[in-house]
């Protein structure tokens, strides 16, 4: 595997430049197709937010790293950061679209989508901080 | 590409064109201008997506909170001419179900109004 690994001030300035390097690195294995880059953007993008706002909730100035290993079939990203934590069996679902509570639900949107895009989400969060494992494979219909 | 708004008025609506990238880092701005113009009375708003390349769940959390605030206040939002990559985030997350994907700017424009809104039109 070819490691890249990323440290980024945990600002939502730097988010872009977050999912620029992970897409580029992914990039590099030209299996991967342009919605599979998509859907690994997006997932990055949700989990490096949420890294960033557990800094900014206990007004940390750690850096929050990004690790990316790519092999031939897939690519895995590492977001990890040292907020509080949560407990990730604890995130309520959103209503369904045509539910009246719906539009009250801005919010709690990126662990599903994460779920989604991604072919395997692990996350790993204690005291000490999370980490969460995406991996995304060059065909959404490789064996997770 | 440079986060952007453009705010003009069409037949009624406000029609506020976004370019960019919709993140934690730029949709503040959306949401400041949907605030706005909300105040003022600009209910009824039209958001061009043509020049969002990138969306993600705090970008449509913005979104979200624009639609429920207009509503609250009689008027209307209608979404228009979303990228395939931007569509498909509004499809997986299901907010196409309440908030409909125009094509075009015009199609978006033809959006029923709520009878409170029709009458400051």
């Amino acid at each position: 595997m070819s490691e890249v690994v990323l440290e980024i001030p945990a600002r939502p300035a730097y988010l872009a430049l977050a999912r620029q390097v992970v897409a580029a690195a992914a990039s590099v294995e030209p299996s991967f197709g342009d919605q599979r880059i998509d859907d690994l953007r997006l997932a990055v993008s949700e989990a490096t937010t949420n890294a960033i706002e557990a800094h900014t909730d206990i007004s940390s100035d750690d850096r929050i790293k990004i690790r990316c290993n790519l092999a031939d079939d897939r690519i895995e990203v590492e977001v990890l950061d040292h907020g509080i934590g949560f407990d990730p069996t604890d995130v309520a679902n959103a209503p369904d679209a045509e539910h009246p509570e719906r539009l009250n639900w801005e919010h709690g949107l990126g662990l599903p989508l994460m779920r989604h895009l991604a072919d395997v989400t692990e996350i790993r969060s204690s005291a000490g901080g999370t980490a969460v494992r995406l991996v995304v494979y060059t065909s959404p219909t490789a064996d997770a | 590409m440079l986060f952007d708004l453009q705010v003009v008025e069409r037949d009624g609506w406000t029609v506020v064109s976004v370019t960019g990238e919709l993140d934690v880092a730029t949709a503040p701005r959306l949401r400041n201008e949907i605030v706005r113009l909300a105040s003022s009375g600009n209910t009824l708003v039209v958001l061009d997506l043509g020049g969002v390349d990138f969306i993600d769940s705090t970008g449509l959390g913005v979104v979200v909170g624009s639609l429920k605030r207009v509503r609250s206040l009689g008027g209307e939002l209608a979404l228009a001419r979303a990228e395939p990559q931007v569509r498909r985030v509004f499809e997986i997350t299901r907010l196409v179900d309440i908030l409909p994907l125009h094509d075009t700017v015009d199609a978006a424009l033809a959006t029923p109004v709520p009878p409170r809104a029709e009458g400051d039109r």
